[in-house]
């Protein structure tokens, strides 16, 4: 056991680092920015509240990454959790 | 066969010049006929780095506009023979001259020379634009700060967009006791991040202060271990397997202490 753990070490910032990095790095690569994001969220609630009552509170929409399937490397991909909380009455 | 190797890296301050000085001196020192092209037009610094200020007479944008021949503009080094820059302009910007002239440039110095080390600026416009256009490798020099290591995604994927496909990277200015501590990212965290293979690394070290004082590259000092790292790194440039620097080599009592604790 490493004997620094005992006296209350901190924990290290290089991984605060990494994941500030990884996160902004996805945002930089698709060239989204949080208000662009925003104005998507915005767009697919309305779009979405023309056929089912959603919960906006829990709504989840973020762009995180993916392994890709043809290729080896990451890829960016939108992920999106939205809860419904009923269905509407959609005149067809 | 010639090579044009441009030294990017999207953030200043990160030891673009300090490399390209470095590796252009280490592979003259290998016996390698190099010309290092200044792009920072501006704001040229490989002169100072290298201790040629004092010699400048033409400049990159003279040569450009016809107002000397090619060979007029190249300094030759102060102790290789076979080394020579051509330096920037400080007093025109960085429209003085396009990215078509710049890769007329570096098909002419290929003919004379075995490798063309271009000095690019900082930022992702035009003067980075220029420094890239003529060049067949791109390194890409960043250190293990968030700032940098952000700056030089950008970078890459800004190479790879303009058929410079796998650059690869010298991670710089390492300071081995914080990486110890967990409080600098290491080499492995950086290359996770930015998917790319790794040149070199180079540790964090007084010497290229004090190099850069006296305007020699600390390549040819052998005391130095900024300079054993590109002396390394300009060995791969050549094709030779170097394994990388062991940057832990700090053996002092609370060292082996500690050690001898986690072996526990």
């Amino acid at each position: 056991m490493d004997l620094l753990n005992l006296f209350g070490k901190k924990p290290s910032t290089k991984n605060i680092a990494k994941e500030r990095l990884k996160l902004v790095l996805i945002h930089d690569r698709v060239n989204c920015s949080t208000q662009v994001l925003e104005m998507l969220k915005t767009d697919i609630i309305r779009v979405i509240s023309n056929y089912m009552e959603i919960d906006e509170e829990e709504l989840d929409i973020q762009i995180t990454q993916t392994q890709s399937e043809d290729s080896n490397g990451n890829v960016p991909m939108l992920y999106a959790n939205i809860p419904i909380k009923s269905m509407r009455k959609v005149q067809m | 066969m010639s090579e044009v190797i441009v030294i990017t890296s999207g953030k200043g301050g990160v030891g673009k010049t300090t490399t390209s000085a470095n590796l252009g001196t280490g592979l003259a020192m290998e016996g390698k006929k190099v010309a290092m092209i200044d792009a920072d037009i501006g704001l040229r610094n490989l002169d100072v780095i290298m201790g040629l200020e004092n010699r400048i007479v033409y400049d990159l944008i003279d040569v450009v506009e016809g107002k000397c021949r090619l060979k007029q503009a190249l300094i030759r080094d102060k102790r290789f023979e076979n080394l020579f820059l051509m330096p920037a302009a400080q007093t025109k910007d960085k429209d003085s001259i396009s990215p078509e002239q710049m890769t007329k440039l570096c098909e002419t110095l290929k003919e004379d020379f075995d490798y063309i080390i271009i000095d690019c600026p900082a930022g992702i416009e035009r003067g980075f634009k220029n420094a890239i256009a003529g060049a067949d490798k791109a390194v890409v020099v960043t250190t293990p700060e968030v700032s940098a290591v952000r700056d030089a995604d950008r970078i890459i994927g800004l190479l790879e967009a303009n058929n410079l496909s796998r650059p690869t990277l010298i991670l710089n200015r390492i300071r081995v006791d914080m990486v110890r501590k967990g409080d600098m990212m290491a080499m492995e965290d950086v290359t996770e991040i930015l998917a790319i293979d790794i040149l070199g690394i180079v540790p964090d070290d007084e010497s290229i202060v004090v190099s850069a004082n006296k305007g020699e590259p600390a390549v040819t000092d052998d005391n130095s271990k900024a300079g054993t790292a590109y002396r390394n790194i300009t060995q791969r440039i050549l094709g030779n397997n170097v394994p990388l620097m062991d940057l832990d080599v700090d053996n002092g009592f609370l060292k082996k202490l500690k050690r001898l604790f986690k072996a526990n």
